[in-house]
């Protein structure tokens, strides 16, 4: 079980424990991974609002490049999944393919419009199997109570994100909670905007956005969140101080990357799956997991 | 086909309003829509039940509403779809719009955004002696957005007036979308800078989150979010550069561009303008925190192998 491993530009810059963590548990679940090179930048939505000509030939070097190795896509970002699902969806269209090809062919490379590109999640239930996964689990997270936070883009629209084949797909965060053997606290905003793509265009909606999602699950008892999009991380995490000080109330929720919940369940110490490095402490969590010390 | 049908209600007139869960389990065609199991319910099981429908095609726009949590048509929408495992179909009025009664909402926000966008061909130039010429193809691009049929889905779902009702909205924003994009309005190419420069104001285009929940809720195909992104290129391509949106982009872009990958700390700082001393100070304590938690982006950005392709590409393609 090999795939062409996209980590995406954020597990390497504002959420730099997800890179680590995710190789970790792959590694320890047997799934090989090959970085494919050079790899670039998705463009997260942004770019393609600027230039969407330039964001999808970028994606479809990408591609081509997984292409050659003959080897799906892991994502582990629900942005990047949803931007490179769209642009690969769009590049179904031959005359559009063809004037993107026009722009690869001077490094030589050739999109065929074949590659699949698969969030980690998705591969842990669809290609994985929950039965192969089931054996990992070696600690106990029988008294964890966690909220999923899927991001957007993992979500919606549903047509490139193949939820017609896959139906499972809309509720795959809450599958894996529960065969990881946590407590499953369900919310409406699962779904929701995290508030992100915002942050510096209307900080005052992105931080009312994180702190209504975060404040919900709070007052619902979870003791984390768990989300697959480290996009979503950033705002959840990083600037949920500032949400709390907005909506003059504690919060303190720790929020969890979609590979440190694996990895805790595996038995993995939570230093080596970087919690040390969220903004909001993940002390209490660790304590009612009884993992604080080692 | 049995089917229990679990209505949020809401009755303003009752000696103690409030907001209740009922249950009415029916049998249904196996082909009803989620409206016909409604309409059986109000004349049938409780006369109280108070809905709006009328068209039942998926023409009139009166049956918005929430169907499992996510806002789409009641007459376009099968029950034997909505159904979970146990036979539930869940049935919400639609969000943001204050509730009326039951099933009914207030819409008088979305009809003030609507207004607030001038629905309406605003020429700058004097009107042609005969009829306005417009090619075929502008039309029929704008037959797209023209398919809106004012329900509401799309703003009761919406991210961003769950949280700040004072934001345009996707209805209103694909419908100012419709007078942009029509060469009659304008100038004498069709450009309208002054719509353009209104709509990219605090609360407008720029407010959007990319979250797409309108695309998805929209019974028409519409896409509010892709002409909300339509507009943004408009903005930018007449030259409303000097908004942190419009910025954010631009340097995203730029970033990606130059180096192949996105240099998230010098960003946020581009997006919101070098010398926009406050909203830099404003960034100090997050930055601070994630440099303390050994989590700040390098300071060094690094490029990509094969920079010179992605240079090349991007120097090829940023005009185009």
């Amino acid at each position: 079980m090999k795939y062409a491993f996209y980590p995406g530009c954020v597990s390497q810059g504002g959420a730099p424990e997800l890179y680590p963590a995710a190789k970790l548990i792959c590694q320890r679940l047997g799934i090989e991974l090959e970085e494919i090179r050079a790899w670039t930048c998705c463009g997260a939505g942004v770019m393609q609002e600027k230039n969407q000509l330039f964001g999808d030939t970028l994606n479809a070097r990408t591609m081509a490049k997984a292409e050659q190795l003959g080897m799906t896509i892991m994502t582990i970002c629900s942005t990047c999944q949803g931007v490179m699902g769209q642009a690969n969806q769009r590049m179904q269209n031959p005359e559009y393919l063809a004037e993107i090809n026009s722009h690869l062919a001077e490094e030589g490379l050739e999109y065929k419009g074949t590659a699949e590109i698969k969030h980690l999640l998705w591969i842990l239930i669809e290609d994985y199997g929950l039965e192969n996964l089931t054996p990992h689990i070696t600690r106990s997270l029988g008294n964890l109570r966690i909220a999923p936070f899927y991001g957007c883009y993992i979500v919606r629209p549903t047509e490139a994100l193949g939820i017609e084949e896959h139906p499972e797909r809309q509720t795959s965060l809450e599958t894996l909670i529960e065969t990881l053997g946590a407590i499953l606290i369900d919310f409406a905003g699962k779904t929701r905007c995290c508030g992100f793509p915002i942050l510096t265009i209307n900080e005052k909606n992105s931080m009312a956005m994180v702190g209504k999602h975060t404040s919900e699950v709070k007052d619902l008892g979870a003791d984390a969140m768990v989300t697959p999009c480290p996009l979503c991380h950033l705002n959840l995490d990083g600037f949920q101080p500032k949400a709390a000080k907005q909506a003059q109330r504690a919060i303190d929720m720790p929020i969890l990357h979609l590979p440190q919940l694996i990895g805790l369940a595996m038995g993995i110490s939570p230093a080596e799956l970087g919690l040390k490095k969220h903004i909001v402490s993940t002390a209490p969590l660790e304590l009612k997991l009884g993992a604080g010390s080692r | 086909m049995d089917v229990t049908v679990k209505v949020k209600r809401y009755d303003p007139d009752a000696a103690r309003p409030q907001v209740e869960w009922q249950e009415y389990p029916i049998s249904i065609d196996e082909n009803a829509t989620v409206l016909d199991a409604l309409i059986m319910i109000r004349e049938e099981v409780d006369g109280t039940l108070s809905l709006r429908c009328s068209c039942r095609s998926a023409i009139c726009g009166s049956c918005a509403m929430r169907i499992n949590g996510h806002a789409g048509l009641a007459c376009k929408t099968k029950a034997s779809d909505s159904m979970d495992a146990n036979g539930t179909i869940v049935v919400e009025p639609a969000g943001v719009m204050p509730t009326v009664k039951d099933l009914v909402v207030n819409f008088d926000l979305f009809w003030k955004k609507i207004e607030e966008v001038e629905p309406y061909l605003k020429p700058e130039v004097p009107e042609p002696e005969a009829e306005y010429i417009a090619s075929n193809e502008s039309m029929l691009h704008l037959s797209g957005v023209t398919a809106c049929i004012m329900c509401g889905a799309c703003v009761s779902d919406c991210t961003v007036l769950e949280v700040d009702p004072t934001f345009l909205g996707p209805a209103a924003l694909a419908k100012a979308y419709r007078f942009t994009a029509d060469p009659r309005d304008g100038d004498a190419n069709g450009v309208s800078r002054d719509r353009l420069a209104k709509l990219g104001m605090p609360s407008g285009m720029w407010d959007c989150t990319r979250c797409n929940e309108c695309v998805q809720a929209c019974p028409k195909g519409v896409a509010p979010m892709d002409r909300i992104m339509a507009l943004r290129e408009q903005a930018m391509e007449v030259g409303f550069g000097n908004t942190n949106g419009a910025r954010h982009a631009e340097a995203f872009t730029e970033s990606v561009g130059h180096s192949g990958r996105l240099d998230e700390l010098r960003l946020p700082v581009q997006s919101v303008g070098i010398t926009n001393i406050p909203a830099l100070l404003g960034f100090m304590p997050v930055g601070w925190r994630a440099l303390t938690h050994g989590k700040l982006p390098p300071l060094v950005h690094k490029n990509v192998e094969d920079v010179d392709t992605i240079r090349r590409l991007f120097r090829k393609l940023n005009n185009s």
